[in-house]
Formats: C-alpha cells, sequence, structure tokens
C-alpha cells in the first residue's frame, strides 16, 4: 500500500463532513476539524435542513450554519432535494417530495432563504428514491434546473444516487447524467449502494454508502467526466468505515480518473477552471 | 379506462407511516409502473428506524452491552417511537433515554441499568461540551488562605458528577474491556466526568469526598463544603480539593470575599 503521506497530511483535494456533526460546543470533532480546514479546502455537507420540507426552514438551525461557515469559511456549501423535518419530529433520513408546480416554488424560496442568511451560493444535491409519487408532474432534472435558475444555487451531482434512482423506476442512468445541466454541477458524489428485491422480485437499489463504489457506479463516472471535464468529487462511505489505506485507495481510484479526464479533455478542464 | 385517480401524498401522512410498528404505506405512491410496493416503502422506514435507534446505541454502548443486542434494539425502537428527535443535531439525542429506561417495565430487574445509561449519557454530552482551560492548583494556591473558605468553584463546562446507589462507575469501567470481569463490590458510587484535554476522563470518587464534590458543583463555597465533608470519617480537605482540580472538574475560582471587598 502506498499512501503519499508527507508531513501535511494525505495527498487530498479537499474534506467533506455532515454540518451537523460539528453542532456541539467544542472538544475533539473541532479539534480534528480546525487542523483538517488548516491543511485542505473544507466542504460542508448539510443532512438536516429540510429544505424539501413542508413547513418554513428552522431558523435556529440556519443560525447554527452560519456559525459554522463563519467559523470554518468552507470552500463549499451543500444540501439535499429532500425533507427530514415534520413540524417538531426530525427522521434523520433524506425523505422525498413530489415535483409539482407548488413543491418547485417552496424549494426555491428555501434555497434563496438559506443562500441569504448563510451568505454562501449553495449547492443542491439529487436523491436516491424508492417510489415515485402519482402526483409528480416535473421531472427531477428539470426540477433541479429549475431551483437552480430561480436561486442561482449550483447542483451536486451524485451519480451513485443516478445509479440507485435509475434502476429503481428502470430509467436510463447515463440518459440522465446526459441531460443534468452542464453548468451548473459544482461537485460530485460517489458511494457504494446495496441491493436487494421489491415485492415483485425486481431489482431495488439502496443507496447505503457502507462499500466501495460499485462498477457500474464508477462506469457512470468516468461517463460523466467524459461530458463534464474534471470536478471535485467526493466518495461518500460513512457506515461500516473501513480502516484509512482501503478509504485512500478508493480516493486513489478517484484521482486516477480525475487526471485521465484532465488528459482527455484539458479543453474542458480549462473552461470549468476559467468559469 | 384510463381514468386514474391521482391521489397526493401529504408530508404528515408520509410523516405518520414512518415510526409506527403497523402503520400503511400511504396512498399516492407507487413504482414508475403504477404498482403500490411495501417493500419499497420499507426502505424509508427501516433507514428512519435504525438511524434513529443506532444513534441511541452509538450514545449507550455499555447499556447495550449489559442487556444484549435485541432487548437493547427493541427498547430503543420503543423509545424512539415515544420521542423521535425534535431537533437535526443528533448529538444531542437520546438525552432523555436513562428516565425512558428507568421506567421501562421489562428492564425493571436491571435496578443500576439507567443509572449506567446516565453515566453513558454524562460522558456524550461531557464529549461535545464547550473548550475552556481547567483550573490549575497554582491559581488556588494564590488565593490568600484565609481568604479560601469564601472562594466558589465554577465546575468545567465538560465537569459531570452522576451518583448511584449502585457501582455505576465500577460496572462501565469493567465493560469497557473485551472481557467484562465480575464486580465483586457492591456499593454506591460517585462518578467524576471531565475533559481535562481534548478526551473525555472518569473516575470513582472516595466515598468521603463525594458530597464535598456535590457541594462544590451546586455552588457551595469551599469553607461550608469542607465543614459538612469533615463530619463524615476520613476527609482531607487538600487531597479531596487537589483530586477534583488536578482532574480538571473547574474552570475558575471566584473569590466572593475579594469581590465584596472590591465592591465595597
Amino acid at each position: 500500500m502506498s499512501i503519499a503521506f508527507s508531513k501535511r497530511g494525505p495527498r487530498l483535494g479537499f474534506f467533506e463532513v455532515h454540518a451537523e456533526n460539528y453542532m456541539g460546543e467544542g472538544g475533539l470533532p473541532h479539534h480534528q476539524l480546525r487542523s483538517i480546514a488548516e491543511r485542505y479546502p473544507l466542504s460542508l455537507h448539510g443532512v438536516g435542513l429540510s429544505i424539501g420540507g413542508e413547513g418554513d426552514l428552522d431558523r435556529d438551525h440556519l443560525k447554527r450554519l452560519r456559525r459554522l461557515v463563519e467559523r470554518y469559511r468552507p470552500a463549499s456549501f451543500s444540501e439535499h432535494l429532500a425533507w427530514s423535518t415534520h413540524e417538531s419530529a426530525f427522521f434523520n433520513d433524506l425523505l422525498p417530495l413530489p415535483y409539482t408546480p407548488e413543491t418547485l416554488e417552496r424549494v426555491a424560496r428555501h434555497v434563496a432563504e438559506a443562500q441569504d442568511i448563510l451568505g454562501v451560493r449553495m449547492l443542491l444535491e439529487n436523491p436516491s428514491t424508492y417510489l415515485v409519487f402519482e402526483e409528480s408532474t416535473i421531472d427531477e432534472i428539470d426540477f433541479l434546473a429549475a431551483v437552480s435558475n430561480r436561486t442561482g444555487c449550483g447542483l451536486l451531482l451524485d451519480v451513485n444516487n443516478v445509479v440507485v434512482s435509475s434502476i429503481n423506476h428502470r430509467l436510463d442512468p447515463f440518459a440522465y447524467v446526459d441531460r443534468f445541466p452542464l453548468d451548473k454541477v459544482g461537485e460530485i458524489h460517489l458511494a457504494g449502494y446495496d441491493e436487494v428485491t421489491d415485492e415483485a422480485g425486481e431489482r431495488l437499489l439502496i443507496d447505503a454508502h457502507a462499500s466501495e463504489i460499485l462498477p457500474d457506479v464508477f462506469d457512470l463516472y468516468r461517463h460523466t467526466l467524459r461530458r463534464f471535464g474534471p470536478l471535485p468529487t467526493l466518495i461518500e462511505w460513512d457506515n461500516d468505515v473501513p480502516e484509512f489505506p482501503l478509504l485512500f485507495a478508493e480516493a486513489e481510484r478517484v484521482t486516477a480518473a480525475l487526471q485521465e479526464a484532465w488528459r482527455l479533455q484539458p479543453e474542458a478542464a480549462a473552461r470549468r477552471s476559467a468559469a | 379506462m384510463s381514468r386514474v385517480r391521482i391521489c397526493r401524498v401529504g408530508e404528515s401522512q408520509f410523516a405518520a407511516a414512518l415510526l409506527p410498528r403497523e402503520a400503511a404505506m400511504p396512498e399516492g405512491l407507487s413504482t414508475r409502473s403504477g404498482r403500490r410496493d411495501a417493500a419499497r416503502f420499507a426502505v424509508y422506514r427501516n433507514n428512519v428506524g435504525v438511524g434513529l435507534t443506532r444513534a441511541l446505541e452509538r450514545r449507550y454502548p455499555v447499556t447495550l452491552r449489559l442487556v444484549g443486542e435485541d432487548f437493547f434494539r427493541a427498547m430503543a425502537r420503543e423509545y424512539v417511537a415515544l420521542a423521535p428527535p425534535t431537533s437535526p443535531v443528533m448529538l444531542a439525542y437520546g438525552s432523555q433515554f436513562p428516565e425512558f429506561v428507568e421506567n421501562f417495565p421489562p428492564a425493571a430487574g436491571i435496578a443500576y441499568l439507567a443509572d449506567v445509561a446516565r453515566l453513558e449519557d454524562a460522558m456524550a454530552s461531557a464529549f461535545h461540551a464547550a473548550d475552556e482551560a481547567c483550573l490549575a492548583m497554582d491559581a488556588l494556591m494564590a488565593i490568600p488562605p484565609d481568604q479560601l473558605g469564601d472562594v466558589r468553584l465554577t465546575a468545567h463546562p465538560a465537569a459531570r458528577l452522576v451518583s448511584s446507589p449502585h457501582p455505576v462507575g465500577t460496572i462501565y469501567a469493567r465493560h469497557g474491556q473485551d472481557a467484562v470481569s465480575p464486580v465483586t463490590h457492591w456499593c454506591a458510587e460517585t462518578v467524576l466526568v471531565t475533559r481535562p484535554h481534548i478526551r473525555c476522563e472518569m473516575q470513582v470518587l472516595p466515598v468521603e469526598e463525594a458530597g464535598f464534590a456535590a457541594a462544590l458543583f451546586s455552588d457551595e463555597a469551599l469553607g461550608p463544603a469542607a465543614e459538612q465533608a469533615a463530619s463524615r470519617g476520613g476527609f482531607d480537605f487538600g487531597r479531596a480539593l487537589l483530586r477534583l482540580v488536578s482532574a480538571g472538574a473547574f474552570s475558575a475560582a471566584v473569590n466572593s470575599a475579594e469581590k465584596e471587598a472590591r465592591h465595597a
């Protein structure tokens, strides 16, 4: 195992943390985050703002997020097209919403409010879904693009979520990536999924973050890089986390794909870095 | 016949079907081919249930070890359904769990279980408490001896005191190792939790010092706290104070006599 450790730590482009894990007052978590933020660009990824929720955004939670943004000055802040809080209950999961003119209006309002209070442009992530809402009238990509157009927010393309949702809904994951608005994407997520079967015995993929990136997700990632050029890429592995060398080897696999993208698409890379 | 009734799923219907054991899947959700599939909705139910109970497993590892995984998960599922989180800050979730354990009938036979959970909750909240420098012994020694009796000590943000009629500190320590050894001496214990540097530490206080520590944590001045404690045999003021201060129990010494003098 050859890990490129220097005195400054392993050679990695950036670190991403769940914002909510750093909402304690002090202690080890902040100590560690401070030392990471001194050495690497930091991405703050929220999992609790409930942007897709019916209710108003939680002002206390926005204040906690703003405190973190002020304290660590992250290079990026992202959240999900999902909800997690209903009335006072927080479900600790990214739950789905129907895509209608009404929910589009609400999500755009919430994104605008979050950006306004946090003072940053945020990225909004495409979800993993297991069912569809019969009332939905807007396609997911059109929905995300419309939120981005209305609020100026960027998008986070989770390639694992694309595979999970596409297989679950019998859609073509490559067509999803091909239709995704190229100029809005600020970051890519990769992860491993679990697989079970539904009541009809059909494939049901579950966003699990508990294993290495599976081959179909990695193929789609390469396809994404061919289309988009190199983009900041994060591996989400937050359940059954392995020893660091295995995690780092996974990051090296992604670094190699990114380097290939730089080689193959210098003009796309230049276009992006000029943007 | 192509007339299809489109059913709207409100967030409240979706939310209501997540935690109760026997809840039915809401209308208006289907596969893309229009088939209702409970196995698919169960993914959400499972994510929510497992996610919340796992948060309790992480906060209460010794409690889990004492009763075993099956018992703990069943108990945690009941707590989660009764008291789901009310904030997205999950690192604070589960602080009411010890009280729930105390009143959970199937756990009534394990009298010490709730107090072990209280100690674990104290460790978890100490872990995330605010950063502050600990009071050093030097700072106390700089106070003129005739004024020491009026000094009140401010508890460090991460300092906790857990008292139980059961040997909770010993039970906790024995279950933190791979091999559990039996507790031979069954007695009441008062456990001090502190975070002198970055890691949390705990120690069982000598029985004659427990009341003294509790008095100082309740903002009693050193003099009266020591007088009360001295009525118990074996109490040594200097030894007790040194133990608490060097563990990092306090963040400041407030000399009330001096303050009054300054204000005069």
